[in-house]
């Protein structure tokens, strides 16, 4: 088990740390910070100058390894437009962010695991069918798509709620459902097929041969057996709480990680943009592991295996 | 008069309105053993899943389905529910995928036991380690909480039997519970079988293709072809003198392992789809009996005066006493 955990951590350590190499090269080849900071018109000195400031002078290998020295000893770096560190101007934002992924998270799963299993268990029923609808609406249509639609509905048409900005919780109301949708639809078609594997699965039988009541083999019998593709996709979910906000935060104006990302890309602020892809790719290292550890938990034979 | 434990009556099962059980009749009387047999597809294993309620849903069953005199079929899902695991056990051919992956062997049984006998606690643990010693299971109290992945497939069969014995059914339906195993466990599990039904005296239903195992474990068999019985006797009537001759096939395809090599004799073609079954009787494309009328029109399952039942127009003759001590003699090789 100690060795399995270590592995996985190492593992992780190099996953992130090839994303950082890889936003490293790709943002410094990219385009130059100077000319985007600066504006066209300033003169070369100038430009000198900034570069020499921020170290864009020197060769990028030399860059690179001045980079990571400076994280591990915990320095990320500092922002070229804000002159503050990186690292706090992205921790900052990070709490408008989970105000809105947070309670996304928690509708996809009380929404979409209950429909999709309910489907499962009434096949071919209309329910069934409604489900598979309108989980295919949810996930097919594009977030941009989905944020503009619930605007014109809710905001323009029916002037019921706020079409963008963070100053209310009804201003939250129409990002958090434009997020969720599609992580419902997306979490009810995996537990409908996931459920409707198992209950065609021999031990199914078993349990009602022995005269399980229904309600017994479906919660005891196959809804453990269910939950291994079922937490997969959650995980997944989860490792998206920092970053799957790009696209609905600035539809609706708020003011959390993503609109931060997309300022900081514009605008060549390297520092800034390579904390936040750092958190990004940590929290989806972490996810990943806490669901490789729950599969052991939850399947007995797949521990058996990581024994090995 | 004593009142038979299970009768079918008339028991049909269509999917999605494809015939594929035609009405199936058959009682079973308490602590008797029955064979079922047949090639695969001819509906064996789905006359006992449809009697308990355990088809998927696209299943259409009817007909009449009594255990002690009450309908089970049909009824709400509770009666189908006291019946299973309490009155009729079932056990089954793959035992590895039919234990539930991620739940400890111990509690597989001692949920059965809450259920059918209100055993909890250390009374259910008990009683397990009871059930999983009578079938024998070695060191079975530091086995009790290890996952069915850690038994072999022989030692699955036993887990599976064990949790079909608590409920303390009065009929046990085995369906192929050795196919799925290799020779010596295969006689094992038979062994334990016949055991267990000495000892508790529960009927005992046993599906299988292998008439060998057949003849060890019932007093009487069921010969089904295509969906239907189309013979049924005491096990001495169809070994010594098969009179259908999709029965007799069945024995003509057994090997001997003494005297002359001799070519076996198997029945040419195979079941036909439920969908495109022929008119008159199923099995007459494959007969070499057949006459015209074997066509047009489907022979009833009729007694015959030595008691047997028969659905045959051109039965096969009785066999000379030579003929007859052969097919013995295969089916005791087979059997050993």
């Amino acid at each position: 088990m100690l060795r399995f955990v270590s592995t996985r951590i190492l593992r992780a350590l190099i996953t992130i740390l090839a994303v950082l190499t890889f936003a490293f090269v790709v943002l410094r080849m990219s385009g130059d910070p100077a000319q985007v900071m600066l504006g066209p018109d300033v003169p070369q000195e100038s430009v000198d100058a900034f570069r020499k400031a921020w170290g864009l002078d020197q060769p990028l290998w030399i860059q690179y390894l001045a980079y990571i020295k400076a994280i591990f000893t915990g320095d990320f770096g500092v922002s070229m437009r804000d002159k503050a560190s990186a690292m706090q101007l992205v921790i900052d934002r990070i709490p408008a962010t989970l105000q809105l992924t947070i309670p996304a998270l928690f509708l996809k799963v009380v929404i979409g695991i209950p429909a999709g299993v309910y489907a499962a268990l009434h096949r071919q029923s209309a329910v069934d069918r409604g489900v598979i609808l309108a989980a295919i609406f949810g996930f097919t249509i594009p977030s941009f798509v989905m944020g503009l639609l619930l605007v014109l509905i809710f905001s323009i048409t029916l002037g019921l709620l706020p079409s963008g900005g963070q100053d209310t919780w009804q201003h939250g109301i129409l990002p958090t459902l434009t997020m969720s949708i599609g992580g419902i639809g997306i979490l009810a078609r995996f537990s409908r097929s996931a459920m409707i594997e198992v209950m065609g699965q021999p031990y199914i039988r078993t349990a009602s041969a022995k005269g399980m009541p229904w309600q017994h083999v479906v919660w005891r019998h196959a809804l453990p057996n269910a939950a291994v593709p079922i937490v997969t996709i959650v995980g997944f979910m989860v490792g998206s709480l920092i970053a799957g906000a790009v696209v609905v935060e600035s539809i609706f104006s708020w003011p959390g990680i993503g609109r931060l990302l997309v300022v900081s890309v514009t605008n060549r602020d390297l520092a800034v943009v390579q904390c936040i892809l750092l958190m990004i790719a940590a929290t989806m290292v972490v996810s990943n592991l806490i669901v490789d550890l729950l599969y052991g938990w939850l399947d007995p034979r797949l521990r058996a295996q990581s024994a090995h | 008069m004593v009142s038979n434990l299970v009768e079918l009556r008339g028991l049909k099962v269509a999917f999605d309105g494809v015939q594929v059980l035609h009405g199936i009749d058959l009682d079973v009387a308490r602590g008797e053993a029955i064979g079922l047999v047949g090639e695969s597809g001819c509906g064996k294993s789905v006359t006992w899943l449809a009697a308990l309620g355990l088809l998927p849903g696209k299943a259409t069953v009817s007909g009449s389905v009594r255990v002690d005199g009450q309908e089970i079929l049909g009824g709400p899902r509770t009666v189908l529910e006291s019946v299973r695991g309490k009155r009729i056990a079932m056990i089954f051919q793959d035992p590895s995928s039919s234990l539930n992956p991620v739940l400890r062997v111990g509690r597989q049984i001692t949920e059965a036991l809450a259920i059918h006998r209100s055993l909890l606690g250390d009374a259910a643990k008990a009683e397990a380690l009871r059930l999983l010693d009578m079938v024998g299971i070695p060191d079975a109290r530091r086995r009790f909480d290890l996952f069915p992945h850690e038994f072999s497939g022989g030692q699955c069969q036993r887990l599976m039997i064990a949790m079909a014995l608590a409920g303390e059914p009065d009929l046990l339906v085995a369906d192929e519970p050795t196919t799925a195993l290799d020779a010596t466990i295969q006689a094992q599990i038979l062994d334990l079988l016949i055991e267990l039904r000495a000892e508790t005296g529960m009927a005992t239903i046993f599906i299988s293709h292998d008439l060998g195992a057949v003849s060890q474990v019932c007093e009487r068999a069921c010969v089904m072809y295509a969906g239907r019985i189309v013979e049924q006797g005491t096990i001495e009537a169809l070994f010594d003198n098969p009179r259908h001759p999709y029965t007799r096939g069945l024995f003509d395809a057994i090997p001997r392992l003494d005297g002359p090599r001799e070519r076996l004799i198997p029945i040419q073609g195979t079941v036909p789809h439920p969908r495109d079954l022929p008119e008159g009787c199923a099995f007459s494309p494959r007969c070499s009996h057949a006459a015209v009328d074997c066509r047009r029109h489907r022979p009833d399952l009729d007694p015959l005066a030595d008691g047997r039942l028969l659905a045959c127009h051109h039965p096969v003759g009785q066999q000379s006493a030579d003929t007859r001590h052969n097919t013995e003699t295969r089916v005791m090789e087979t059997v050993s």
